[in-house]
């Protein structure tokens, strides 16, 4: 059985933007069709935990684009206390989302 | 035939799409198990077949697109296999794989068969 | 006009091989949706225009059956009792699937999150209902409501509640909506009274739920491996 990947994902030297521990933020913008960033976590900071690789761009693939340029997609880990106003659980209860590079910013 | 769905109307609230509803509150999860029926397996595989990358009629980015378009309301009053047969529907027409004159002209016969066959069949439209 | 002997509209052989009786008339199956004729009908198109065959169509079905939450049970247990190949299993589950004879195809990448004594992770998908269902099967009727997609990011033990798991107060409770191209799997804590059990004996207590964060692999008084008889 030959090992694939999934056909969305493509091979990539190139250095990704972020690197796991650095802080983010996801930009508060208007969005236009079809995207993978959930409204609750825009304009939130958060911290990358980890590097998925490169993807095809599903706000691209959803119009039969082929979704390229490919983004690095990473898990970024945000507190539920910085999502929620009024989370009530602990403080060290986190959320992790799997977001696409041109949704993340440096936090300010 | 569809269930009885609360619906939750978020239009205006700021943006937020019609299928973006972590944090929102829709009430009590219910756990009954459900087999899905063999129309909604089929409905399963014929999405996993048509964006295969053997086949790549389109993508299954497509078919959230389309589901996404719907509205609040029909979103909201659907079954999760009852968004994706349609949004299957909308894409093959979209490629241009079918003509929707073909598919209605094709459900009037299916109807046709059941209800010669002793079935009761619903003749309620699928909104293009 | 189709006067076709072999259907596949209804309870035909959609399960390639499998002998099924003829169409049978469903009085009492209800009203037939439009939903359902949709489905008919744009399958028979497809397969009349050459764009799908009606084997693939009844072989995607025959794989998608034959994913079910035993087969992820047995991957569990595998981690429980071999920690190399747990290690191997969080670093890249794909490969470590494919140890197994399980292939994932190309839909998606899978990717698992271990529980520990301080962290509980619960998987959701709040844009669509993402699962991993190249090792798990279907997902179940709950994990696509609404009530669940839209709740269990913000009340995570509110909807664990629901289902009847109260998490020790310092447990960190870490919830993975997903929503790109990765689907999870939660690698669940062996419970201590586990020690000696076979590996079928591990898979058993290891349900769906257990998978998807919304449960624990519990210990009964009927669970564990069946102790030898002793000669009378």
């Amino acid at each position: 059985m030959v090992n694939r990947m999934s056909a969305r994902r493509l091979e990539d030297s190139q250095t990704p933007r972020f690197a796991p521990g650095d802080r983010v933020q996801v930009p508060s913008r208007p969005v236009l069709g079809h995207c993978r960033t959930p409204w609750y976590v825009r304009g939130k900071r958060g911290v990358i935990c980890a590097v998925h690789g490169r993807f095809r761009d599903p706000e691209r693939l959803a119009y039969h684009f082929p979704g390229l340029p490919a983004q690095v997609l990473y898990k970024v880990r945000f507190a539920q206390q910085e999502v929620w106003p009024s989370y009530r659980g602990r403080a060290d209860d986190h959320i992790e989302i799997d977001i696409y590079e041109h949704w993340l910013e440096p936090a300010r | 035939m569809a269930p009885k769905r609360k619906t939750m109307p978020r239009k205006g609230a700021g943006g937020r799409a019609a299928h973006d509803i972590g944090g929102l509150n829709f009430g009590k999860i219910d756990r009954a198990e459900h087999d899905p029926a063999l129309w909604e397996k089929r409905t399963d595989a014929m999405q996993r077949l048509l964006t295969s990358p053997g086949k790549r009629a389109f993508s299954v980015d497509g078919l959230r697109r389309v589901i996404e378009d719907y509205g609040e309301q029909v979103y909201d009053r659907t079954t999760y296999y009852e968004k994706w047969i349609r949004a299957l529907r909308n894409l093959v027409v979209e490629q241009e794989l079918m003509t929707r004159a073909e598919l209605e002209t094709r459900m009037a016969e299916v109807r046709a068969r059941h209800a010669k066959a002793g079935r009761r069949v619903s003749k309620a439209k699928i909104p293009w | 006009m189709h006067e076709d002997d072999h259907d596949h509209g209804a309870e035909g052989a959609a399960h390639g091989g499998h002998a099924h009786p003829p169409l049978q008339k469903d009085h009492d199956a209800g009203t037939m949706s439009p939903y359902e004729v949709l489905e008919e009908a744009l399958r028979s198109l497809l397969i009349e225009k050459g764009i799908l065959s009606a084997e693939e169509i009844a072989g995607a079905v025959d794989l998608m059956d034959s994913r079910t939450p035993t087969l992820g049970a047995k991957v569990i247990a595998r981690a429980w009792v071999d920690p190399a190949f747990k290690k191997r299993l969080l670093k890249d589950t794909r490969a470590a699937l494919l140890e197994l004879d399980i292939d994932i195809g190309t839909i998606a990448e899978f990717a698992t999150v271990e529980n520990t004594p301080e962290v509980h992770n619960v998987i959701v998908c709040t844009l669509c209902s993402c699962y991993p269902k190249m090792l798990l099967g279907l997902p179940p009727a709950w994990y696509k409501s609404l009530a669940y997609r839209s709740r269990t990011v913000v009340d995570p033990r509110g909807v664990l509640g629901e289902f009847g798991l109260e998490l020790p107060g310092e447990v960190e409770l870490r919830v993975h909506d997903s929503t790109a191209d990765l689907r999870y799997l939660v690698l669940p804590m062996r419970p201590k009274a586990t020690r000696g059990w076979s590996e079928a004996a591990l898979a058993a207590i290891v349900t769906r739920d257990c998978m998807i964060g919304t449960a624990l692999p519990r210990v009964t008084a009927k669970a564990g491996p069946r102790r030898a008889q002793r000669a009378a």
